[in-house]
C-alpha cells in the first residue's frame, strides 16, 4: 500500500465519520432527504464564493457554501409555512434551482472555475491527497484531511455536549418543549452541522456519496440497534468499514471511489436489512411462521382436550377429521400433527389422537391465558 | 434565426418537439406526484434510473435511446420496488428509503459509468450527458418513440381518469369501494416512472425530479379543480420544456437540464406569488383590506363609547386617545380619514373628532350583524 493510498483511505474514514453523526439524527428525526437538498444546493454557494475567495480549501468558502445549505432550509420552512405547498414538494423545489445555477455558473464560466461539473456530483477523493500543508518542510498531510478532521471534531463536540438534548428533542418533542428546549434552535443547530459537513467532503466525494455517507450507514445502524448510543457508534464504524472497502473495491475494479463506496453501503444495508437479528426480513418472515405453527399446535390441542372422553370423542378426534373441523388444508393438518406427535404433545391410539401430559398441561395454560 | 428558421431546422424542430413532449407527460404526471406527496419519489427514480442505462449499454453495446430507455424504466422499477420493501418491512420511513435508493443506486450507476468508459470500445461516448440533460442530441426517431409513449401515456390516463382522482384525492374511499389499489397505483407508479424516463435524455438524471415538483406545485395555486389543475400543468410542463430547450441549443455552453429548472423555478415563484386566489400578494391584498375594516370599525366604536361617557355630545376627542385604540403599526390619520370620507366621523376643531348620525346608525346595524351572526 502506497502513501498515496492511505491517505485517501485515511480522509474516506474521516468523511465517513464527520458524515454519520449528523445522519443518525437526520435517519431518526425522519429527514433523511435534507441531506440530499443541502448536499446540492450547497453547490450555489461553492462557485459564487469560489468566484470570491478563488481557493477551494479556503474557510470562507467552507462557510459561505455551509450559508447557502442554511438558506435552504430556511426558505423550504417559508413554503411551509405560507402552506401553498408540502413540505415534500418545498424541498423538490428549492434545491433543484440552485443546483441548476451553480451548474450553469460552472459551465459558463469552465475556464475561470477550476471546478468540473462531474467533480460535484463524484468528486475527486483520489486527487484529494495531492494539495497538502507544509510547514517549515514538515509535510503535515492532505488540507482535505485536516478540514474533515476539524469538521468531524466540531461534530462531536457538539453531539457529546448535546447529547441529552439532541436525545430527548428527537425521541420526545413534547417533553423537549415543555423543559424549554426550543426545537427551532436545536433544527437549526443540526442542519448548520449538516451543511458543514457536505460542504467539507463536497469536493472530496461529491454531493451524491454525502447523501450516501449520511443517510446508508445510520439507516443501517438503525436496523442492529436500538440504543442511541450504540446507533452513532455502529454508523461510524459501518461508514468506515465501507469506505475502506469501497475504496479497494474501486481500485479492483478502476472505477470511482465514490461510486464504489456508495455502492457498497447499499450492498450492507441490504445484507442488514434482510438478515438483522431482530428485524431482518428473513428473521420476520421465520418468526411469522414459526408462530402461526406454534398456535396450529394449540389450536389442536385444545380441541382434542375440549372433545376428550366425550361421545364424539371417536368422530371428533380422528386425524381424517381434523382437518374438516378446524377448515385446514389436510398438509397443514399432517405437518402440524407431525410436529405435535415429534414433540411428544400428542400420541396416536388406534384410531384416535390423545394428548399425553405435556400435550395437556399446554393446553390447559393457552385456555388459561 | 427568424421564426420560419424554428419549423425548418432540422434539430431545432426535434429538440422543440421532443422537449414539449416529455414537458407534457411529466407536467400532467406532476399533477399526481404533487398531490400524492411523492414529490421526492421522482428524484428517487431518476437517480434509480442511472445504472438502468448503464447496464443496458453494457450489455448490447448499443446505445439506440430505446434500449437505454428500457435499461432507465427496468432500474427506476426495481429502486421503487425497494423503497417500498424497505417502507413496509422496517422501521424506516419513507424519507430515509427514498434518500438511500437515490444515493446508492446512482453510487452503482457511476460504478458502471465509470467501468464503461474504460472499455476499449468507441461508442461508449456521451453516456454522461445523461447527467444533466442533452436536448440539441434529440433526432427524429427520439421524437417519434416520444410521442407514441405519450399517445399511451394520455391514453391510460384518459381512461382511468376517474380512478386516479379517486385515488389521489382520497385513497382509503377508493379501497372501501372495492377498486383495486394495488393495480392503479401500481399502474400510476409505473407512467410515473416512464414520465422520468424519457425526460432523462433531455433533463438529466439529477434534475428530473424538477420536472415531476415544479409544473404540478405551481399548477395546484390556480386552481382546486384537478382537471384543470391537470391540463394547467402538462402546459407548464410544456412551457419549461421548450423554452429551456430552445434555449440551451441556442446559447453555448448551458446545460440544459439546469436551464429548464431555471424557467420552471420562474414559473413556481409567479404561481406562488400571482396567483388569483391562493397567491401570497392576493392573501396579502385580502388581509390588508380586511384589517383595514376591522380598524374602522375599532375607531368608529372608541369614538361611540367616548361620546356616551362624555356630558357634552359635541365634544371631540383627539386623535391621541383614538390612536390608543389601534396596534401600533397602524396609521390612525389613514383610518380618520377612510371613515370621514364616509361621512361616519367628523372633525370638530384640529385633531379632535366626533362621531356623526350616519356612525352611530352604523354601529346599530354591525350590532344586529353580530347579533344575528352569533
Amino acid at each position: 500500500m502506497t502513501e498515496l493510498q492511505l491517505d485517501i483511505q485515511i480522509l474516506a474514514i474521516v468523511v465517513a465519520a464527520a458524515c454519520a453523526l449528523p445522519g443518525v439524527f437526520l435517519v431518526l428525526r425522519k429527514m433523511s432527504m435534507m441531506s440530499d437538498a443541502i448536499s446540492h444546493a450547497i453547490l450555489f454557494g461553492i462557485v459564487i464564493a469560489f468566484f470570491i475567495v478563488e481557493d477551494l480549501s479556503s474557510p470562507f468558502l467552507v462557510a459561505g457554501a455551509a450559508l447557502t445549505g442554511l438558506f435552504t432550509v430556511w426558505v423550504v420552512e417559508l413554503f411551509n409555512k405560507s402552506q401553498r405547498v408540502h413540505e415534500d414538494a418545498a424541498i423538490g423545489l428549492v434545491f433543484p434551482l440552485l443546483f441548476s445555477i451553480g451548474v450553469i455558473l460552472i459551465s459558463r464560466y469552465a475556464g475561470q472555475v477550476h471546478l468540473d461539473v462531474d467533480a460535484v456530483l463524484l468528486g475527486e477523493i483520489a486527487f484529494a491527497p495531492f494539495q497538502r500543508i507544509i510547514i517549515g518542510g514538515w509535510d503535515l498531510g492532505p488540507v482535505a484531511t485536516w478540514e474533515m478532521l476539524g469538521i468531524l471534531a466540531l461534530n462531536a463536540l457538539f453531539v457529546v455536549l448535546f447529547y441529552k438534548e439532541l436525545k430527548i428533542a428527537t425521541f420526545d418533542p413534547a417533553l423537549a418543549a415543555t423543559l424549554g428546549f426550543s426545537p427551532v434552535i436545536l433544527h437549526y443547530a443540526l442542519m448548520t452541522m449538516v451543511s458543514f459537513t457536505a460542504v467539507g467532503a463536497f469536493s472530496a466525494v461529491g454531493s451524491i456519496l454525502v447523501v450516501a455517507l449520511m443517510v446508508g450507514p445510520p439507516a443501517t445502524a438503525f436496523l442492529l440497534t436500538q440504543r442511541l448510543s450504540t446507533m452513532i457508534l455502529l454508523s461510524v464504524g459501518i461508514g468506515s468499514g465501507n469506505s475502506i472497502l469501497g475504496y479497494w473495491f474501486a481500485h479492483w475494479l478502476d472505477v470511482s471511489i465514490a461510486g464504489a463506496i456508495a455502492t457498497l453501503i447499499g450492498l450492507v444495508f441490504f445484507v442488514t436489512f434482510l438478515f438483522s437479528p431482530q428485524e431482518g426480513l428473513v428473521f420476520q418472515m421465520w418468526r411469522r411462521r414459526h408462530q402461526r405453527q406454534e398456535f396450529f399446535i394449540d389450536m389442536v390441542l385444545v380441541h382434542l382436550l375440549h372433545h376428550r372422553n366425550t361421545p364424539e370423542e371417536p368422530e371428533e378426534c380422528h386425524p381424517g377429521h381434523i382437518a374438516q373441523h378446524l377448515n385446514w388444508d389436510t398438509d397443514t393438518v399432517e405437518k402440524i400433527l407431525h410436529k405435535a406427535t415429534h414433540r411428544h404433545l400428542i400420541q396416536i391410539q388406534g384410531d384416535l389422537l390423545r394428548l399425553t401430559p405435556d400435550g395437556e398441561a399446554r393446553a390447559r395454560q393457552r385456555l388459561v391465558e | 434565426m427568424d421564426i420560419w428558421g424554428l419549423f425548418t431546422d432540422y434539430t431545432i424542430r426535434n429538440v422543440t418537439l421532443g422537449s414539449a413532449i416529455l414537458g407534457l407527460v411529466s407536467g400532467g404526471l406532476s399533477t399526481f406526484a404533487v398531490l400524492r406527496r411523492q414529490s421526492l419519489l421522482g428524484d428517487a427514480i431518476s437517480h434509480a434510473a442511472l445504472p438502468g442505462i448503464g447496464l443496458a449499454f453494457l450489455f448490447t453495446h448499443n446505445k439506440e435511446l430505446m434500449i437505454l430507455l428500457a435499461g432507465a424504466f427496468v432500474a427506476g422499477w426495481i429502486g421503487t420496488g425497494l423503497m417500498t420493501l424497505i417502507i413496509r418491512h422496517s422501521r424506516l420511513k419513507e424519507d430515509t428509503a427514498l434518500a438511500l435508493v437515490l444515493s446508492v443506486f446512482f453510487g452503482f450507476g457511476i460504478v458502471v459509468l465509470t467501468h464503461i468508459q474504460k472499455l476499449p470500445i468507441a461508442s461508449q461516448a456521451g453516456l454522461e450527458s445523461f447527467l444533466f440533460g442533452q436536448a440539441a442530441s434529440l433526432v427524429a426517431s427520439d421524437v417519434r418513440l416520444f410521442t407514441l409513449i405519450s399517445l399511451i401515456v394520455f391514453a391510460l390516463i384518459a381512461l382511468f381518469w376517474k380512478e386516479f382522482k379517486l385515488l389521489t384525492l382520497d385513497p382509503d374511499f377508493t379501497q372501501t369501494q372495492g377498486y383495486p389499489i394495488w393495480f392503479l397505483d401500481t399502474l400510476l407508479t409505473t407512467l410515473l416512472v416512464v414520465a422520468i424516463v424519457i425526460g432523462l435524455q433531455t433533463v438529466g438524471v439529477v434534475l428530473m425530479s424538477a420536472m415531476i415538483v415544479a409544473p404540478g406545485a405551481s399548477a395546484r395555486q390556480w386552481t382546486d379543480r384537478m382537471g384543470i389543475m391537470f391540463f394547467l400543468s402538462g402546459f407548464f410542463g410544456l412551457l419549461a420544456g421548450t423554452a429551456g430547450a430552445l434555449t440551451s441549443s441556442f446559447v453555448e455552453k448551458l446545460p440544459t437540464g439546469p436551464t429548464i429548472v431555471v424557467y420552471l423555478s420562474v414559473i413556481v415563484a409567479v404561481s406562488v406569488l400571482f396567483a388569483p386566489h391562493r397567491g401570497l400578494v392576493a392573501g396579502w391584498i385580502r388581509r390588508r383590506t380586511a384589517n383595514v375594516e376591522i380598524f374602522k370599525y375599532t375607531v368608529l366604536l372608541a369614538l361611540y363609547d367616548l361620546s356616551r361617557h362624555h356630558p357634552d355630545e359635541r365634544h371631540g376627542h383627539s386623535e391621541k386617545v383614538i390612536e390608543k385604540t389601534l396596534p401600533a403599526e397602524v396609521d390612525v390619520h389613514k383610518i380618520l380619514q377612510a371613515l370621514e370620507t364616509e361621512h361616519l366621523i367628523q372633525r370638530v376643531n384640529h385633531n379632535h373628532w366626533i362621531i356623526t348620525a350616519e356612525g352611530l346608525q352604523k354601529i346599530n346595524q354591525l350590532n344586529s350583524e353580530h347579533v344575528n351572526h352569533d
